[in-house]
């Protein structure tokens, strides 16, 4: 129980979630009465809605009531950052998957059926999926944005080498194994309790009041826990939570709105696709003088996310790297499909993915290791080179050592020697490694987000409940809190519970996001713990006139100077007899934080969390199959508040950042449907594709040089970059079929077909393609 | 219509107890009858199309005799076929409130739970494999663990917990709770539940079950089928229901009919005669995949690569062959193989060609009333080389973009028989014969190889579709000759990535 932080504590719900008993928001006891919703869905890409003929819906069996967007009692729109998203659709519709109408009855079964039925008149229009056409055509959801220092243009002027290109990064769907859900259920006044299954309870709030045409103090919304999220529910369950709302006020009726999964994937946004062009000058070393980044994202029919995550792939466009001369343009691009949204790493990916392309790139030119051409373009610590694009100071700087100290433990050097022999010996199969850094900036852009509230009582038998803004996902936020609070009073974790997530216990709270959950959450926790502990020594100081700093709370006790020596509880229940309040709100905000949207400068980040990855693959060149052999990750989660769950995220990030940039594909028909929609078709990675060989370590005694909670790193989102040395193991694993000398571009997801095409464009044609 | 005595409800075990259920629609999933029924709602529903694992639910049955312990995905699996069953779900395993199962206590130590949704599914896949092998390998607990899709850790906590579950082990009170919490080749208390099972098997009645306008028959006998068969033309049947489930839980079907096959014993055996391997319509894939390797080594890495586990453990190969579809990973092996179908109607059974039975897009030589009732496949000969590969985005439960069987043999370096079929570049699986022409009688070497390679393309023309583009089915198609020549003669070259084939 002392020093609670910095152990590897398990989960705080791993007993519950290993016996069934976890509740989810599907587990939960259904008030009499509860109906079902669905949703009636858009089956044209971009179409004139003629017609929207609902009776045979109405008229099915175990319908109770049926909805559309003129049963709005608010705005028909969920808010966020631009109006520009209806709950229904009203004349038009903008892809396929998009709501037109809610349905409440009496069984899942029977409201899923029902929405079938209805009769919809479209008037097609032409629809486009494709990021460059929406370019050419003006077609936005927001406009573009540049971010630029020094001269880009001249310097690819002048440089010895330049090298253009383009490529493409597909998008990624978040696959919660949990769905999205909303329960919804009228209290007395008009007010409702929802339940949603989201990593921003006020979001929700938010939308709901909006919708509904009432206030926040009207409305609850609590989240237990939830199956996953990764982004998704950040602002996604808005939706799902105004179909709930929406049809529970107009039944007076509980209402449950779980989608079905090929629904929710054709609802849904997801991580963005982009398409990247670049040119680039560079030196005989390698070292970049000047580049010119062109980034179009394909953002769907709407902003939702869109503005912050484009600008995140701007800030990360540098990765590790010092930029001296470098231009970036934005584009975030309106497309007849799914508004995409936040995804673990909200744009940070495909904006690293492009400058790491460029360095395999020009390190394959110069037939130089790409690991030395990386080292050489790293941010420096000797007070030079060290300032991002943006303007911030990179202070911090540990990405050389970790890449030392990582090159040295997996062997690299000789591993690619290795591998080089290997390839040059057998004709059919390939071998690549690749060793890749990550730098992530750590905050919300968006200053305001970066704040966090904590509610905590302390009952008169020494127990507490906890309660912060900080919603469960699984990353084990609440048990990181916990071990936060019972760090500060000397507790036991076992006499801490950490409560739902609720609006009514902290209000207007940050989605649990941008990796902030442990960073925001843990300080308010903390804060709000120090409170009571100043209190109760305040009192204990009094009672039995010992001077504060004589008293000290340890291992459950609180020992009073030489006069008294009691439990934690015993202190506790004679504070509450003496009429001493034992509950408190804690608050946070992060400091030094200040950016300018306009200029896009300033100090965005509070801090960059850091790593490297080395990933080996193994490739058929046959049929463009291969296997991922071993992987060696060193990351820096600064003092580890809790080792065990820190691996857990590092491992997990880099598995699904792995099936981002492989096997994770989606797939539109020319009619703009979506039908890579279930897992049958979606191929996230299994047991089987993790690598025997997968050795995680953390950065050794390294703490935060900012004053972070208990000097800890956030971990969320930085290791799901470490998957692109997968990617540059594979491109250079194709490469060596024509001996590094072209490009293969290779294009991300790099399924076996798009390996094998990339294979075949090297072995048929190579005097196609520039050296 | 047949006379025998039928029962209007099933019966099977839960825990503990005997549970009997009638008046419910037959087509009700255990998943929906678990959460909606009973309250239980450890089992998560995460796709409702048996791929993600999150509603795996455990079956024991008895399988000559021995108990079997089945992971099955209870969300398209159909309540009736519990009849007769003990069922585990994942709220069985406490021994004892406020303990934990052996599995559940090293999934907890291993901290290999995060946002906990998958876990229940991976619990009981776990406990699967904990009840059938005394022992684990990481292999081997990848291929148990490839019907569960876990989206948090990255699967190396969850992996590690299935390596050292076997250590929790100890000895338990009662023989009940033993009967869980004992690995395999502990026999303490498997006894009780075998004579359990044995009592609801001694039920001469078969099942007949009608709610509203659905009707569901479990008949025992062939004669019994017949009779259904013959007065339900329409009716549709149904082993493993790996397929028919997600016309329920995914299209909304009604059926009207349904006729489960696995109560009949004649089609639930694997027999060997005369140099043929006879594979009943009743025989699980897993079952059927086993024994195929036994005899054909080389197809280690189909078998795994065929769905998962749990699909493999309720579904059937003559259902996959039935099915017809042209992605089904079944048929390219068994029409290179020469393999064959019994066709049977009434008492009237015709044996036909593999190749014979499919002629177009879901279109089949069966006739009204008639089903299949057995596949055949050859046994082993001297001097032939079989392989047969798939090809997916994914390696494991994936949908083929291309399927490929071949098999050759040889007299004095010629191709003296040369049979290859494909799954994914037709209508239906087919073979290619114009590019088998091509080889025959030639020299097996490098030029007629690649000859035959560009043959192809007079064979098929393939589709592009969400899982492949046309020009890679046909690269690929034209890739894996080449690569079973070279596996055939020149060995020593290395040409496999995946774990079962020979790797580097």
């Amino acid at each position: 129980m002392n020093s609670s932080v910095g152990h590897s504590i398990r989960h705080e719900s791993a007993h519950l979630h290993v016996s069934g008993e976890a509740r989810y928001i599907d587990d939960l006891p259904e008030p009499k009465d509860t109906l079902y919703a669905a949703v009636g869905m858009s089956t044209q890409a971009h179409a004139e809605l003629r017609r929207v003929d609902l009776d045979r819906v109405r008229q099915a069996p175990g319908v109770v009531a049926v909805i559309t967007a003129a049963d709005i009692p608010g705005v028909n729109h969920m808010g966020g950052l631009f109006a520009d998203e209806s709950v229904f659709a009203v004349e038009r519709v903008e892809y396929i998957g998009q709501s037109l109408f809610a349905v409440a009855a009496v069984s899942v079964e029977a409201a899923r059926r029902a929405v079938l039925l209805a009769d919809i008149d479209y008037a097609v229009l032409a629809h486009n999926l494709d990021i460059r056409q929406a370019v050419a055509a003006g077609h936005q959801v927001m406009p573009p944005k540049q971010l630029q220092r020094g001269d880009a243009e001249t310097a690819l002027q002048h440089a010895p080498h330049t090298l253009q290109g383009q490529f493409q990064l597909g998008g990624q769907e978040h696959f919660y194994l949990e769905g999205q859900i909303a329960f919804a259920q009228p209290k007395e006044n008009g007010d409702l309790l929802v339940y949603s299954s989201t990593q921003h309870p006020h979001h929700v709030q938010e939308m709901l009041a909006g919708v509904l045409g009432l206030t926040q103090k009207d409305i609850v919304v609590e989240c237990r826990r939830m199956g996953g999220a990764f982004g998704g529910k950040e602002s996604q369950p808005g939706f799902f939570a105004c179909v709930a709302a929406l049809l529970a006020t107009k039944t007076g009726r509980a209402v449950k709105y779980r989608v079905d999964r090929d629904d929710d994937m054709l609802l849904t946004g997801k991580r963005h696709c982009f398409d990247i062009v670049y040119a680039v000058g560079f030196e005989e070393s390698g070292l970049i003088s000047g580049i010119k980044l062109d980034y179009a994202s394909r953002c769907g029919i709407s902003a939702d996310l869109s503005g912050p995550v484009n600008d995140r792939s701007m800030f990360h466009a540098d990765n590790a790297y010092f930029l001296e001369n470098v231009a970036i343009i934005s584009h975030r691009c309106k497309t007849n499909s799914q508004s995409n949204t936040a995804f673990r790493g909200f744009g940070g990916p495909q904006g690293m993915m492009a400058i790491e392309y460029v360095l395999d790139e020009i390190a394959r030119y110069l037939q130089l290791d790409p690991l030395v051409v990386r080292q050489r373009n790293f941010y420096r610590t000797d007070g030079s080179r060290d300032v991002t694009q943006y303007g911030m100071k990179v202070a911090d700087n540990i990405i050389h050592e970790i890449v030392a100290e990582l090159a040295e433990t997996a062997d690299y050097t000789a591993r690619r020697q290795a591998i080089q022999a290997f390839n040059a010996a057998n004709p059919y199969l390939k071998k690549g490694i690749a060793l890749t850094p990550v730098k992530f900036g750590i905050s919300f852009t968006a200053t305001h987000l970066n704040q966090a509230g904590a509610l905590l009582h302390v009952y008169s038998d020494g127990t507490v409940q906890l309660n912060h803004g900080g919603t469960e996902m699984g990353q084990g936020l609440y048990t990181k809190v916990a071990q936060v609070v019972a760090e500060t009073l000397q507790i036991a974790l076992a006499d801490i519970r950490c409560t739902a997530t609720s609006t009514e216990k902290v209000p207007n709270a940050s989605a649990t996001a941008a990796s902030s959950g442990a960073d925001l959450n843990g300080m308010a926790a903390r804060d709000a713990a120090q409170t009571i502990k100043q209190r109760l020594i305040r009192f204990a100081a009094e009672q039995y006139a010992v001077a504060a700093e004589h008293i000290v709370f340890a291992n459950g006790r609180v020992h009073i100077g030489d006069v008294a020596n009691l439990s934690f509880a015993e202190l506790a229940h004679q504070a509450w007899f003496q009429r001493v309040s034992l509950s408190a709100t804690g608050f946070y905000r992060t400091p030094k934080i200040h950016y300018d949207p306009h200029t896009l400068s300033g100090r965005p980040f509070y801090y960059f969390a850091y790593g490297a990855a080395v990933s080996e693959v193994l490739v058929d060149t046959l049929t463009g199959e291969y296997t991922l052999q071993r992987v060696d990750i060193l990351h820096d989660v600064g003092n580890s508040l809790n080792p065990a769950l820190d691996i857990g995220q590092i491992e997990g990030g880099f598995v699904q950042g792995t099936g981002w940039l492989t096997t994770e594909q989606l797939y539109w028909n020319a009619a703009g449907r979506l039908l890579t929609h279930a897992p049958s078709t979606y191929k996230i990675p299994l047991a089987e594709d993790v690598p025997a060989m997968f050795k995680v370590s953390l950065v050794n005694k390294k703490p935060n040089p900012e004053d972070t909670i208990y000097r800890s790193k956030a971990v969320g989102e930085p290791p799901l970059m470490l998957a692109m040395s997968v990617f540059y193991a594979l491109k250079y694993a194709v490469e060596s079929v024509a001996a590094h000398r072209y490009s293969s571009r290779l294009n991300a997801p790099a399924t076996p077909e798009e390996v094998l095409l990339a294979i075949e464009r090297l072995q048929n044609q190579p005097e196609d393609f520039p050296a | 219509m047949s006379e025998t005595a039928v029962r209007s409800s099933i019966t099977f075990r839960l825990d503990q107890e005997e549970i009997t259920v009638q008046g419910i629609s037959p087509t009700t999933t255990v998943l929906n009858f678990l959460r909606d029924h009973l309250g239980r709602k450890g089992s998560k529903e995460g796709c409702a199309e048996g791929d993600c694992g999150a509603c795996t639910v455990v079956i024991a049955d008895l399988h000559r005799g021995q108990l079997r312990y089945r992971p099955v995905n209870a969300c398209i699996q159909f309540l009736p076929l519990l009849d007769g069953k003990q069922l585990y779900t994942v709220e069985s395993l406490r021994p004892a409130p406020g303990e934990l199962h052996p599995v559940q206590q090293a999934l907890v130590d291993c901290h290999a739970s995060q946002c906990g949704f998958c876990t229940p599914g991976f619990v009981m896949s776990l406990f699967a494999f904990y009840k059938n092998h005394a022992s684990a390998s990481r292999e081997q607990l990848t291929t148990a663990l490839s019907g569960n899709l876990c989206r948090c850790t990255g699967y190396r906590p969850i992996i590690e917990a299935g390596l050292v579950m076997y250590d929790y082990a100890q000895a338990v009170p009662s023989p009940e709770i033993s009967a869980l919490t004992a690995p395999a080749g502990n026999p303490v208390g498997q006894d009780v539940l075998i004579q359990q099972l044995q009592a609801l098997a001694a039920d001469p009645r078969s099942v007949a079950l009608a709610h509203g306008q659905q009707r569901f028959f479990a008949p025992k006998t062939l004669v019994e089928l017949a009779g259904y068969l013959a007065a339900y033309p329409d009716a549709v049947l149904l082993a493993g229901g790996t397929d028919v489930g997600l016309w329920v839980s995914k299209q909304h079907r009604d059926i009207a009919t349904l006729v489960y096959l696995g109560n009949i014993a004649e089609l639930t055996t694997l027999t060997e005669q005369d140099g043929w391997l006879d594979i009943g319509a009743a025989v699980l894939l897993e079952d059927a995949y086993t024994r195929l390797v036994q005899h054909y080594p080389v197809l280690q890495d189909l078998h795994s690569r065929f769905a998962s586990l749990p699909i493999r453990s309720a579904g059937t190969l003559v259902g996959n062959v039935a099915n017809g579809s042209p992605i089904g990973d079944s048929m390219p092996l068994l029409l290179a193989l020469d393999a064959h179908v019994v066709l049977r109607k009434g008492d009237e059974t015709r044996e036909l060609a593999l190749e014979a039975f499919y002629l177009g897009y879901q279109q089949t030589a069966l006739q009204a009333g008639e089903f299949v009732q057995a596949v055949r496949v050859p046994l082993p000969s001297a001097g032939r080389a079989l392989r047969s590969y798939k090809i997916s985005k994914r390696f494991g439960q994936d949908i083929s973009a291309v399927c490929g069987a071949f098999c050759v043999a040889l007299e004095n370096g010629r191709v003296s028989q040369i049979r290859m079929a494909f799954g994914g570049m037709a209508a239906i699986p087919a073979r290619a014969y114009h590019t088998e022409d091509v080889l025959r009688n030639q020299p097996w070497d490098n030029a007629s190889v690649e000859q035959a390679m560009q043959a192809l393309a007079s064979d098929f023309s393939p589709l592009s579709d969400l899982r492949a583009s046309a020009h890679y089915r046909m690269q690929v198609a034209r890739n894996l000759l080449l690569k079973f020549y070279l596996q055939t003669a020149e060995p020593a070259v290395q040409t496999g990535v995946t774990r079962r084939e020979v790797c580097v």
